[in-house]
């Protein structure tokens, strides 16, 4: 099968069928094994065993701006291409992030308050995530409450390429301004700054994590295919009866 | 293991965590489940998709 015939929403249905149950085994797996690496990892010398939320906070973190990524990537399919598979592809992928990110904020504040002594600071790493968190609701908002769905697809397509700009600033926040928030500690010059000790349930983790975020992807975008196919369904109907 | 004078907060961490995930698998479950339910009354009905009556020509 050619890439391009996965943009046939029924072959792309039959490949979906076939590869969510492994994906969500895989998944599975890797969680159990970074679950239990991330609980047998040694306490931090200075954070002490409050660095087990890391094992959450940072894969939440990064699939939080992935996300937005696969959006913005899906929303040029929408708006140059106007791909239905990309806009399926882009709407399924909102709530993902948003919780991801959701997840994101949470943690990192549950980890602050005994690690900064606060659950909050208006910092820019930590102002960029929650203007983040309300461009997905924004975008889902759109999806969701728009009467005609190609022109609130459109309009989330904009708001998710204009909020693009927000991932640089999420990445280089901790560069760019004095923040409480640490510098990167793994995609840095120089190399990371783990210890393999804690870095391996990190990234295993990590990994457990991405394939959580593409089960949950490629499920939900299972679901609006089917969503679509009943809409019309629908219209078909009510213009039969009409006739 | 030990979880030290901050237990709390890393096994409310793990909590959300755990909570927020299987509040968006069930959403996709339940979800998948109602879509296939109502097209399944649809086609019952003997409502088609206009590819669907290109094929059946």
């Amino acid at each position: 099968m050619a890439i391009i015939d996965l943009a046939n929403p029924t072959r792309f249905l039959t490949l979906v069928n076939r590869v969510l149950p492994w994906l969500a085994a895989i998944t599975l797996l890797l969680f159990a094994v970074g679950l239990v690496r991330a609980m047998n990892a040694p306490d931090d010398y200075q954070q002490g065993a409050t660095v087990k939320i890391m094992f959450l906070h940072v894969p939440a973190a990064w699939l939080s701006m992935m996300g937005w990524g696969l959006m913005s990537v899906a929303a040029l399919g929408t708006l140059v291409w106007r791909h239905p598979l990309a806009d399926v592809a882009g709407k399924a992928a909102a709530p993902v992030g948003a919780a991801f990110t959701f997840i994101c904020l949470i943690t990192g504040s549950l980890w602050g308050r005994p690690t900064w002594g606060t659950y909050w600071v208006w910092d820019a790493r930590l102002t960029s995530v929650l203007v983040l968190f309300l461009l997905y609701l924004g975008v889902l908002a759109l999806y969701w409450t728009a009467e005609d769905p190609g022109r609130g697809s459109r309009a989330a397509a904009v708001l998710t390429l204009v909020g693009a700009v927000n991932i640089p600033i999420i990445k280089f926040s901790v560069d760019w301004w004095n923040t409480l928030h640490q510098p990167a500690s793994i995609l840095r010059m120089g190399g990371n700054a783990i210890d393999p000790s804690i870095l391996w349930p990190l990234l295993i983790m990590a990994l457990a994590f991405t394939g959580l975020f593409f089960t949950l992807h490629l499920a939900a975008m299972r679901n609006e295919i089917l969503r679509r196919r009943v809409r019309s369904m629908r219209i078909m109907q009510a213009q039969e009866a009409r006739a | 293991m030990t979880l030290g004078p901050h237990a709390d907060f890393i096994v409310a961490a793990y909590a959300v965590t755990v909570f927020v995930v299987a509040g968006l698998i069930a959403w996709v479950v339940l979800d998948y489940s109602a879509q296939r339910r109502i097209l399944g009354d649809l086609e019952e009905r003997g409502v088609t998709r206009r590819s669907q009556r290109g094929d059946e020509r």
